[in-house]
């Protein structure tokens, strides 16, 4: 029976020492059959998760992230390429290299036959970790979650934020050295997202790795070190937020709309902005020096505008396109 | 998984999923044991006297203890199956408990066989429930009997199997009524449970004699009447062969159903 006493155990602090990544990919294919076709949902996927670094996939419904986590968890066998977890080969060493991983899924998956407590405990069990050991560890998790006076309240009367939290909870029951973490925060309201967000901040000092998938561009920008953007199966960029703001779209964005943006945009925009997309109404404006587009927004009292920093959402609307994903 | 075909490889790991199923059942213990004894306890009294009357004794017994024998088996049959449903394709399904497990360092397999194991367990308290009711009613000869509690298990098994291999191909809980319609329902009838098999027409009772079902009474009739059943390896191994090819047949459908 492993006994797990330090935050930042033996093996993560070896990682740490000769700088080998926690999470290797290399060439990663999958294919499914749907409808009777033949399809590749991860095509060539490579990428690797430094120690205590928290690196995120963003893409579009179907591009392929939750496959990707599949594929590192060992839940599912790759067509081809290699995947390292904790140093060992996945899928065939999946079952021990889990052993000190974490996993929030997309959807929750809370036992509702339970307690919270009782989840925890019946969690940790699955790990081969003994009650007295779950026991000693449960205040600490349910004060880290902000569960610490519902140890005893069923799931179903717990709010949406509260599950995510106590999902949160139990990934940590064996004390992982990386946690993989399925768009988080979906369904969540902005107090409960921010509390999610304090809590994984918290992880990545205590030296835990995070691998994140999410969709939101503003929790990848927040928490990710690295991030890959993953579209229709492949990593298009990768980077820090910044390094892709700056590698791939102009540092200002002016959002116009309003009766008459079409033949301003034609006679003006196009001259004034290096770049320029239609949304709907909107017309978004890419300039290295907004001062032009702004003085001839200025003399138009038809027009409202938005004026702001580029941001990741820029880059992954450029990347991936702005039609929309219904798969 | 590439190579869904491979046989089961269980572990030890399986335990905790076990323990998991076994603390949800002890929040409802006593609704749930009081389940185990009322149900077949009122089809037995009511079919037991008020039909017994009726006949004359069947195969040289009194139709209650005929009926007893009948109960033991199909009880745990109904237990069993129910079970590994019901219970399973919920948590496999509907509350996704397998997802989360499997995130752990236990594999589908261990899961499976938990399933398995568990669903058995939950017949062994069904067909132990009979046992104690018809040994209060005096409807037990003798110590031989005792035999049946390891029959039960036999009996649990096969049927854990066999429904374990639908709830992998199961849609929703509308599914399991086919399988009820056609094959559990038919099987009481065919088995010898109420009625002595010989009163079938030949081809019926040739079906009768694959049946796994049929394999078991004729093993617990005996033993409840305080004799040694013949050919005891014949049932013993088609009851365990119903096992196998069920529970190897369910790891197949699982791994091809939830590791794509």
């Amino acid at each position: 029976m492993e006994k797990l006493i330090s935050p930042l155990p033996r093996a993560a602090a070896r990682s740490v020492a000769t700088h080998r990544p926690v999470l290797a990919v290399a060439q990663l294919h999958k294919s499914y059959t749907i409808a009777g076709e033949r399809q590749e949902v991860v095509r060539g996927v490579s990428f690797s998760v430094e120690p205590g670094e928290c690196y995120g996939l963003l893409g579009p419904n179907g591009a392929g992230k939750t496959t990707t986590l599949r594929l590192c968890l060992g839940l599912t066998d790759p067509d081809a390429g290699a995947i390292t977890l904790r140093d060992l080969p996945v899928p065939r060493s999946a079952r021990e290299a889990r052993r000190r991983v974490g996993v929030v899924p997309q959807m929750d998956n809370l036992d509702p036959d339970f307690t919270v407590t009782e989840n925890l405990l019946v969690y940790g069990r699955y790990y081969g970790l003994t009650d007295a050991f779950i026991r000693a560890r449960i205040p600490q998790l349910l004060e880290f979650a902000g569960l610490g006076s519902r140890a005893d309240a069923r799931i179903q009367t717990l709010s949406g934020g509260m599950k995510r939290r106590l999902t949160l909870a139990r990934a940590l029951v064996n004390d992982p050295e990386v946690i993989f973490m399925d768009e988080p925060t979906t369904g969540l309201d902005p107090q409960a997202r921010h509390l999610i967000w304090d809590r994984l901040k918290t992880l990545l000092a205590e030296g835990r790795t995070i691998l994140l998938t999410t969709h939101f561009m503003d929790e990848a920008e927040r928490l990710c070190s690295r991030l890959a953007i993953l579209d229709t199966g492949r990593i298009i960029a990768e980077g820090s937020p910044r390094q892709l703001i700056e590698r791939h779209i102009e540092p200002q964005v002016v959002e116009v709309f309003g009766d008459g943006v079409t033949s301003w945009a034609q006679a003006h925009g196009h001259r004034l902005a290096r770049r320029m997309e239609r949304t709907g109404e909107t017309v978004f404006c890419y300039a290295a020096d907004a001062s032009g587009l702004l003085r001839s927004l200025e003399t138009q009292p038809g027009l409202r505008y938005l004026h702001r920093h580029a941001n990741l959402e820029d880059v992954f609307l450029k990347l991936t396109g702005r039609e929309l994903r219904d798969s | 998984m590439s190579r869904p075909y491979v046989l089961p490889a269980c572990s030890l790991r399986f335990v905790p999923v076990w323990r998991r199923n076994f603390l949800v059942w002890q929040k409802l213990a006593i609704p749930s044991i009081l389940g185990n004894f009322a149900d077949p306890l009122i089809y037995m009294l009511g079919l037991g006297y008020g039909l017994g009357r009726l006949l004359p004794e069947i195969d040289g017994m009194p139709y209650i203890v005929f009926l007893a024998a009948g109960t033991v088996c199909f009880s745990t049959m109904n237990a069993a199956t129910f079970e590994a449903l019901y219970s399973a394709f919920s948590r496999m399904h509907v509350q996704r408990t397998w997802e989360a497990i499997m995130n752990a360092p236990v594999t589908l397999d261990d899961v499976a066989l938990a399933e398995l194991l568990w669903a058995v367990t939950k017949s062994f308290l069904s067909g132990l429930a009979i046992l104690i009711v018809a040994w209060a009613l005096g409807l037990v000869a003798s110590p031989l009997a005792l035999w049946i509690l390891a029959v039960i298990p036999l009996i649990g098994l096969a049927f854990a199997g066999l429904a374990l291999a639908i709830t992998a191909l199961a849609r929703g809980y509308d599914f399991f009524m086919y399988y009820f319609t056609l094959v559990v329902t038919p099987m009481a009838m065919l088995c010898g449970v109420f009625f002595p098999t010989e009163q079938l027409p030949p081809a019926l009772q040739a079906l009768s004699a694959v049946l796994p079902l049929t394999h078991a009474t004729q093993l617990v009739r005996p033993l409840l009447l305080g004799t040694v059943p013949d050919d005891v390896l014949v049932h013993v191994a088609v009851l365990l062969a119903y096992a196998a090819v069920g529970f190897y047949a369910a790891v197949v459908l699982f791994r091809r159903r939830l590791l794509k």
